[in-house]
């Protein structure tokens, strides 16, 4: 792959060169495992192996769930059972498959907010984050629809309030969402169509995945300090980077053997933490829970899809300029998904010159608010509607949209940068005392 | 380190984030051998809770999902084959081949129960309740005490506060426990002191009799927690183990490039 200059794959004589000349993958995954990597990455860069390897962990532990189960109205929550209790091993699938989701999300937050952090999504970087945010909301499809499999009673209701949210839509809502439950309400046939969409799902993953990586794999990785890589020489390009391969792998790995290790006790101890007891009461239609709660990855855009009720005067306003065409509900509609766009414009809203977070004092401040504002929002999203929720939630809703829209662009405009280094060898060198040479 | 462990806190307070709204109330903390990492069920408890679900609860609740065999399996009550045989033989199943009603076998389930004035299905009941989920939806509480399924249950069971009502010919009776229903429940107080006999003389005032339903419950809800806390600490212990080598193995890996001697 382009961008910084490295050794390439040399076939020898051979098969590795009858190989090579008709098909030279050997030279594919050299180059990618090769990849010159900048030498300062620090621990918040590993959770994209954690990302990967869950990726495959999840589809893994589903190809054999889905050998198991059966996506019948009468007969889901049964056959859950039947794996819980009679398939070899099939508790610890289940339970890894389940709380796996968590981890994939756990994983994806901090790897979104490392980006937001350090600027990675700034130009030439535009692509891998857009297609980011692309796996991101595919990731949230393939979960919800993963969720509803169970046919718990919080699968039931949970497909019914989310794909409500379409109906929403004036004028063409209902059609819309007739269409996506292939009937007037959640039932088999929704079910049905959810199994195929979460199998089908995971390999739209895979593919947008094997895209991220040759997008930054063009542009090669930011780092802490978001001075690039000097390439115009392969022995300038050196002194900033290392080989992905053993460097990296082995540091990802370490990590992610950690990580791995408290998912484990989670998965063994603690199994059903992260769930909700009411997914273990098969669905009825005709009962309601008393609480509709979404799992804790959605919470945030949860509370933003609550929080801007008919009595806000921002929506009172807009149901009376559109006539009433735009009520509450589509509003808060509108609002959840305009935060996900909103993010993912964040290439264009961020006016600043200087990419890292690092050296820049007025925003790292914003930044952090923001992070607690988004533990707020999942806090919030789990909580009844009503005070002081309620206004907890429009706060943090509005924190959201302003730090897009209106904290990124003008703070660019006004925000003096601290000094950046000049090269990224510096920077490691700095860190790690000047006595640090690379031993070539 | 200092920012693995940062990057390890903000996954953790991200998942703590999961806070989970279900029934309130007063559930009780009961200590249950089966808490905690190490836990395990406490066998003649589970065979005493059989014994309470068969002589008592089993007239209004079915446990469609739980085979009978797995009463034989390790890690549950454990019986030996003979005792599992006998008692799927003392119920009874309508086989539509033989079109009438033949003794269970092992390899059937326990029975369905459905009809008037009869109760909800046990197979999964203890995680399908919760205990307190605060402070504030925050889960701290079950993240330490566990989801709390056993305690409500036998908090239901012991909660009964003496008064009745009739409403629309139904009977209800009062048990704050039960905030489903507004304090109000429509299963009578079926645990008394001495309501059933144990062969080895275990106490059967109406508390161990709670705690012993309540274990069995979740056994029948969770067979293979003994076998699942396994997996559970020996991956771990594996996990840590590898993590010490490769900690070790990358601090050798970048020592030369970070200026400093190779271990």
């Amino acid at each position: 792959m382009a961008g910084i200059p490295h050794d390439h794959y040399e076939p020898k004589p051979g098969a590795e060169t009858w190989l090579h000349k008709r098909l030279p993958i050997v030279s594919l995954v050299y180059d990618t495992i090769m990849i010159p990597t900048p030498k300062n990455l620090n621990w918040w860069w590993i959770w994209g192996i954690v990302l990967a390897f869950t990726l495959v962990l999840q589809i893994v532990t589903g190809i054999i769930l889905a050998m198991h189960y059966t996506p019948h109205v009468d007969l889901a929550f049964a056959s859950v059972e039947h794996i819980m209790r009679d398939v070899n091993g099939g508790h610890m699938l289940r339970y890894l498959h389940a709380n796996g989701a968590s981890l994939f999300f756990v994983a994806v937050y901090i790897h979104i907010f490392r980006g937001l952090y350090y600027g990675s999504y700034k130009s030439p970087r535009e692509i891998t984050w857009i297609v980011g945010m692309l796996i991101y909301l595919v990731m949230m499809g393939t979960a919800f629809m993963g969720y509803v499999l169970p046919w718990g009673q919080m699968s039931f209701w949970g497909a019914t309030v989310i794909t409500g949210l379409f109906g929403a839509i004036p004028g063409i809502g209902e059609p819309i969402q007739t269409w996506l439950l292939g009937g007037p309400a959640v039932d088999n046939a929704t079910l049905n169509r959810f199994f195929s969409l979460h199998y089908l799902l995971p390999f739209v993953l895979v593919a947008l995945v094997a895209v991220h990586i040759w997008a930054f794999h063009t542009t090669g990785n930011n780092n802490p300090t978001g001075v690039e890589v000097r390439r115009a020489s392969k022995a300038e390009a050196q002194k900033d980077t290392l080989p992905f391969w053993p460097y990296f792998v082995i540091k990802d790995l370490f990590a992610l053997a950690i990580i791995l290790a408290v998912f484990f006790a989670i998965v063994g101890f603690m199994p059903n933490y992260l769930g909700h007891p009411d997914n273990y009461v098969q669905a009825d239609p005709l009962v309601t829970p008393v609480h509709i709660v979404p799992e804790w990855y959605f919470l945030p855009f949860y509370a933003i899809l609550r929080a801007f009720t008919a009595d806000v005067w921002v929506v009172m306003l807009t149901e009376f300029v559109t006539f009433g065409i735009v009520d509450a509900k589509f509003f808060g509609v509108v609002a959840m998904f305009g935060a996900i766009i909103v993010m993912a414009l964040a290439p264009w809203l961020d006016t600043s010159a200087t990419r890292s977070g690092r050296y820049r004092p007025k925003f790292k401040i914003w930044f952090w608010l923001f992070v607690v504002n988004f533990v707020v929002l999942t806090w919030v999203g789990a909580m009844p509607t009503e005070e002081p929720y309620a206004t907890i939630s429009l706060i943090g809703s509005t924190y959201w949209f302003a730090y897009f829209l209106v904290i990124l662009p003008v703070l660019g405009i006004f925000e003096t940068p601290l000094p950046e280094p000049a090269t990224i060898e510096e920077d490691f060198n700095e860190h790690y005392g000047a006595n640090a040479h690379p031993a070539e | 380190m200092r920012k693995l462990a940062i990057s390890a806190v903000s996954a953790l307070a991200l998942g703590a984030g999961a806070a989970m709204a279900s029934e309130g109330g007063a559930v009780h903390d009961v200590n249950f051998s089966f808490e905690g990492p190490y836990g395990t069920y406490d066998q003649a408890q589970l065979r005493r809770g059989l014994q309470v679900f068969t002589e008592i609860c089993s007239a209004c609740h079915g446990m469609k999902f739980v085979p009978i065999r797995s009463l034989g399996d390790e890690g549950g009550p454990n019986l030996s084959s003979d005792e599992v045989r006998a008692y799927a033989e003392n119920l009874s199943i309508f086989d539509p081949e033989l079109d009438e009603d033949r003794p269970r076998k092992p390899t059937d389930m326990f029975p369905t129960v459905t009809g008037d004035g009869m109760g909800p299905d046990l197979s999964v009941m203890a995680k399908a309740r919760a205990g307190f989920h605060g402070p504030y939806g925050t889960g701290i509480s079950q993240f330490f005490n566990g989801i709390g399924g056993p305690e409500y249950i036998y908090s239901i069971l012991t909660g009964y506060n003496g008064e009745e009502k009739e409403e629309a010919g139904t009977l209800y009776y009062g048990n704050p426990t039960f905030t489903a229903g507004n304090g109000w429940i429509a299963m009578p107080q079926m645990l008394t002191d001495e309501a059933v006999e144990f062969e080895d003389g275990s106490p059967n005032d109406a508390k161990s009799l709670a705690k012993d339903v309540a274990a069995f419950l979740m056994w029948a809800a969770e067979p293979k927690l003994n076998a699942r806390k396994e997996a559970g600490y020996i991956s771990v212990g594996m996990l840590i183990i590898l993590s010490v080598l490769l900690y070790f193995t990358n601090k050798a890996l970048w020592a030369p490039h970070k200026g400093k001697k190779a271990v």
